[in-house]
């Protein structure tokens, strides 16, 4: 499988990369930091063993304009792109981010407007080899609001609804969306947060998001029992949902 | 991010603070006095000091850097776990030249403690195989260090406890092995004299050997025990097939103080001690089963209750013979200790760390269930240590006192000097330094 990964240096994207190159993927990283880039390229080819080596190039969900660039230049590289994946994206604590009007911008921003045009580049140039799959991580707080992740759900939400949507226009193309939905998982982006029941680990995202891949799903949530926690939570009646503080 | 949390050592002893993980450790350890990687030290040595009370937790820097199969030097950043090493490189057919005997540690943790193994008498400590080191010092700045350039920061690092600088990445010399199997000796011996003997005599012909005792069986059969002895499996031995990750079982819960009663140990140690028959067993074993036989029970250190335990590790110089290792036990068995583990293993030169723990003679190990009388024990064990000669492992220490411990290491005055010179305002510091050395709670 040829695989190009948007955020592959960091938590759940990091263990993605690490299970394709030692299962035989071939890799095209991009990220916004050169060095972290190269760090990481030197980590997969280690442990891909001998093969041809891990491109990058830099690509920044904050500016637009790198998108292009960096999609033709993993085009060029892996010959065909088998899938595009997103594992990028900012993340506040609720508290946080009713403190700082600025990074809450900054959130929406990047996890919606900005997330949504680099899968619009993502779709055309998958299209334009006549498919391919788009699997980007959105999170089980878009599910529905709950109080610890009201704005940060807000901006996944609108992801998820994005990607639902995708899936209905481009899947006879052949475009095949999957729309990740990972709950609580152990990563830099939640050191620090209290890890509730069900707590999962990037290296078990990274086996169920990479059967994903090799036989895609519209909606994956992971770990798998998060789907049981959501369907579990939907269902909770709002007088609930205003008392619980999970 | 962060938030608080409790940070302790394996045997218990420890405090509330932040840890603050990061994949990023160039900026994460900024002013911070502590790296924390993977919290198997048993003591307090990876606890931070009380009016400071942040660790960088290492565990997500652990990306390899680069790997030479030719010569076998492997950089990586220092969160990179000895597990996950085993993982990728075991089916290679390449091992760390020195392991300890559990692989959840990472590589900054690893050249922390200095640490040794069964093949000490042939490898030394792990220190002996590190290329070079890339730290932040104390006063902020990011150092490499190796044998030749800063040479004194790298060899006050080996050891070091963490107190010199926050390890970032770790280069170091990998061993290329015939297969990924050990070929393994077992003996059950019946007293002290006959197991240092047994112990001498396959130092000679294996490189790795180590031996268990029963430490709570006193007069003529006092020190039988088990002598481990093993090398690796050449390819013509070995299953085809690299090991596979063994599954773990978990102890679910902290069981009550009275599970590790010394009854309750006496008839472990007793019945561990008669099962090994016949007298010598041979086979093949996979890496994980020889090294890292507790590993195979998921949070172990629950077995000793809330209450927690210590480890006590000692030294005793060969130059006092085997006197001194007897002096010990019947020392420990006058005091009723009931220690499940205790290990035996003959050490070979000093390392090149200027804190390092090994000296040639032999080092005993031992668990201690933290109860009312656990340091005036230690205390008892140290004045015995002091007197043969000997020294103790900061890594598995929690309760010695600075007199003791300034006495046991005239090591420490050119330790640190070195550790002046990076650091003057000793900001890196931990509970034990601050136990220890008398640094700023």
């Amino acid at each position: 499988m040829n695989v190009v990964i948007l955020g592959a240096t960091k938590g759940m994207g990091r263990a993605l990369a690490r299970l394709c190159a030692e299962r035989g993927d071939r890799l095209f990283l991009l990220g916004r930091d050169a060095e972290d880039l190269a760090r990481s390229v030197a980590d997969l080819g280690v442990r891909a063993g001998p093969g041809p080596q891990v491109g990058f190039a830099q690509c920044d969900l904050e500016k637009t304009e790198t998108f292009e660039t960096a999609l033709t230049a993993a085009k060029q590289q892996l010959g065909h792109i088998d899938a595009v994946v997103v594992t990028a994206g900012l993340f506040g604590t609720q508290e946080q981010l009713e403190a700082d009007p600025e990074l809450t911008e900054r959130v929406l921003r990047v996890n919606f407007v900005s997330t949504v045009l680099f899968c619009e580049a993502a779709r055309k140039l998958l299209l334009t080899q006549g498919g391919g799959t788009l699997c980007v991580f959105s999170s089980v707080a878009g599910d529905r609001a709950r109080k610890p992740v009201v704005l940060y759900g807000a901006s996944k939400a609108g992801l998820s609804a994005y990607l639902n949507g995708l899936d209905h226009k481009y899947y006879s193309s052949g475009l095949r969306v999957i729309c990740v939905r990972p709950g609580f998982v152990k990563t830099g982006m939640t050191a620090g947060l209290r890890p509730p029941p069900f707590a999962g680990e990037p290296e078990q995202v990274a086996r169920e998001v990479r059967a994903a891949l090799l036989c895609p799903r519209p909606v994956v949530y992971t770990p798998i029992v998060w789907e049981l926690v959501m369907t579990a939570i939907s269902m909770l009646p709002r007088a609930v949902m205003r008392r619980i503080n999970f | 991010m962060s938030g608080r949390t409790r940070i302790a050592g394996w045997g218990g002893v420890g405090t509330v603070g932040e840890q603050r993980l990061s994949e990023d450790l160039l900026h994460a350890t900024e002013g911070v006095p502590l790296s924390r990687g993977l919290g198997r030290s048993y003591g307090d040595s990876a606890v931070p000091p009380l009016s400071d009370p942040v660790v960088v937790g290492t565990t997500l820097a652990d990306r390899i850097l680069s790997f030479d199969a030719e010569s076998g030097a492997l950089r990586a950043e220092s969160g990179l776990s000895l597990y996950e090493l085993n993982r990728i490189f075991l089916p290679r057919r390449f091992f760390v030249p020195v392991t300890p005997g559990t692989q959840f540690v990472t590589l900054g943790g690893m050249v922390a403690s200095d640490v040794h193994g069964k093949n000490h008498h042939v490898e030394g400590c792990f220190g002996e195989h590190v290329l070079a080191l890339r730290m932040r010092v104390g006063d902020g700045r990011v150092v490499d260090c190796s044998p030749t350039v800063h040479s004194d920061l790298f060899f006050a690092t080996l050891g070091g406890m963490g107190l010199t600088g926050h390890i970032l990445e770790v280069t170091f010399l990998m061993k290329k092995i015939p297969s990924s199997w050990i070929y393994q000796e077992t003996e059950r011996v019946a007293d002290l004299d006959a197991l240092l003997d047994a112990l001498g005599e396959a130092a000679r012909q294996f490189p790795m050997t180590v031996a268990w005792i029963d430490c709570l069986n006193e007069g003529r059969g006092m020190g039988r025990g088990i002598l481990y002895r093993g090398r690796w499996a050449t390819e013509a031995e070995a299953p085809k097939q690299a090991p596979k990750p063994k599954l773990r079982l978990r102890v679910p819960f902290q069981l009550p103080s009275w599970a590790m009663s010394t009854e309750s140990v006496r008839l472990f140690n007793s019945a561990l001690y008669h099962q090994h028959i016949p007298r010598v067993r041979r086979g093949i074993v996979s890496p994980e089963e020889f090294f890292y036989p507790l590993d195979s029970i998921r949070d172990w250190n629950r077995i000793y209750g809330k209450q927690g335990f210590t480890q006590h590790q000692a030294v005793l110089p060969a130059s006092k013979g085997r006197g001194a290792v007897r002096r010990f036990l019947e020392l420990l068995t006058s005091q009723g200790g009931a220690s499940f583990l205790c290990v035996l293993k003959d050490c070979g030169k000093e390392g090149r760390g200027m804190l390092s723990f090994p000296m040639p003679g032999t080092s005993i190990a031992l668990d201690l269930a933290l109860r009312d009388r656990t340091q005036e024990h230690i205390d008892r064990l140290n004045e015995l240590v002091i007197r043969e000669g000997g020294r103790i492992y900061l890594t598995k220490d929690a309760l010695t006192r600075p007199e003791h411990f300034a006495q046991m290491e005239p090591r420490l005055a050119a330790w640190q000097k070195v550790r002046d010179k990076w650091d003057p305002d000793h900001h890196l510091r931990s509970a034990q330094s601050v136990r220890l050395l008398g640094d700023k709670p």
